[in-house]
């Protein structure tokens, strides 16, 4: 499987049970199924971005760091334009979006098939 | 007159060194010896270079034939074949510097390192059965690493080699499964003390005294011990559940470690929101 398609996958599969985990905080229950489809959005485009550098880059170590880096980035700019009790919720959503990012980002290393004319690290 | 012992020896010793008249090769010293044949260190005049020349019984000229055939980066090769004018047969070879396995194994290398000799060994071995070639007589010392890390097979063995017996299979007839028999033999004397079971079971399964028991062919061998070092499951092994997660663990720990990383931060965020 390409590593780009890998990298959507795991990153809607992600996003989803990222959102799902809102179900744990009773105020936002009602909103659920938005947080979810809004954060399998934004996994989605986080794997895109891993799964072409991937191809690119072969290398665990910066795979994680670029994963972590766009989850981050992505995890901001949601929370920039989210406001929860008249604050926005930067520190809710941008530590996990670093972390699931790393992990979109080990994933799309892992597995599928490279391509493209790619420099090799180990 | 009368002859005094050391001279008697010396002229003993001179009678039974090779005629090389006719060859291109003068003698420098005697490498080893075995039941064969006996190899020199010899000098090629003609292209001034060191040579490793093996002389053998006329009955055993079909080796360097066999030799000559395998042509594999861990055979050693035969550069020319003829016979002596007291009706022996020689062969030249690449003269190969280095360490054999046993002395090798004693400067305790890293497991990786051991592992990548004897894959390099069974590698040649797979080779020489697709050319129906068998060696009959693996051991530690006819392995030779050398100084660049090379790895060579030496003294592919003939029909009248009877084997070394804590590396002979105890096949009444030899055949690829006594090389099998033999590989497995060598991989165990190579493993460090302890040894990771997974390993200790592929040498064990590679060394059943029933013939068919064993690893079907070198490559099958070569594949477990490959699987191995990737962190997966090895045939030769039914390893215990708990040793089955713990490799589990070790092979995914940068993902097991994320995800605990995931779990801790989403614990912390749901506790702190309390505050």
């Amino acid at each position: 499987m390409n590593k780009i398609v890998v990298g959507i996958l795991f990153g809607v599969i992600l996003g989803a049970l990222d959102g799902a985990t809102a179900w744990f905080y009773p105020e936002a229950r009602p909103l659920l199924a938005g947080i979810m489809v809004g954060s399998s959005i934004k996994g989605m485009v986080v794997g895109l971005l891993s799964g072409w550098f991937a191809r690119r880059v072969q290398s665990t170590t910066w795979g994680i760091l670029v994963g972590a880096a766009v989850g981050l980035l992505f995890a901001f700019l949601v929370a920039a334009t989210d406001t929860v009790n008249g604050r926005h919720p930067y520190l809710e959503m941008m530590m996990p979006g670093f972390v699931v990012g790393a992990i979109i980002g080990f994933l799309t290393q892992r597995l599928g098939i490279p391509g493209g004319a790619g420099k090799a690290e180990r | 007159m009368e002859v005094s012992d050391s001279l008697l020896e010396h002229l003993r010793h001179v009678a039974a060194l090779p005629d090389l008249t006719g060859t291109r090769y003068q003698l420098e010293s005697e490498i080893g010896r075995g039941g064969m044949g006996v190899v020199y260190r010899a000098r090629d005049r003609q292209l001034g270079r060191r040579v490793a020349l093996k002389i053998l019984d006329a009955a055993l000229a079909g080796e360097a034939q066999i030799i000559a055939g395998l042509e594999h980066p861990a055979i050693v090769p035969i550069y020319e074949a003829g016979t002596l004018p007291d009706d022996r047969v020689f062969y030249a070879m690449k003269l190969v510097t280095g360490a054999p396995l046993d002395q090798y194994v004693a400067g305790s290398p890293p497991l990786a390192e051991r592992l990548r000799v004897i894959r390099r060994v069974g590698e040649a071995l797979a080779f020489a059965h697709t050319r129906g070639a068998i060696h009959r007589d693996l051991k530690p010392q006819n392995v030779m690493v050398g100084e660049f890390g090379e790895v060579y097979v030496m003294d592919w063995g003939v029909d009248a080699v009877a084997g070394t017996p804590a590396f002979r299979a105890p096949d009444a007839r030899l055949d690829q499964r006594s090389d099998i028999y033999a590989l497995g033999a060598l991989l165990r004397f190579a493993l460090p003390a302890p040894a990771p079971p997974a390993l200790c079971a592929i040498a064990g399964k590679a060394m059943k005294a029933e013939p068919s028991a064993r690893y079907s062919d070198a490559p099958a061998l070569l594949a477990d011990i490959e699987r191995f070092q990737e962190g997966l499951a090895v045939e030769a092994w039914s390893e215990p559940l708990w040793h089955r997660l713990g490799r589990f663990g070790s092979h995914n720990a940068v993902l097991l470690w994320l995800l605990a990383a995931y779990a801790g931060v989403k614990f912390m965020l749901f506790f702190l929101r309390k505050f």
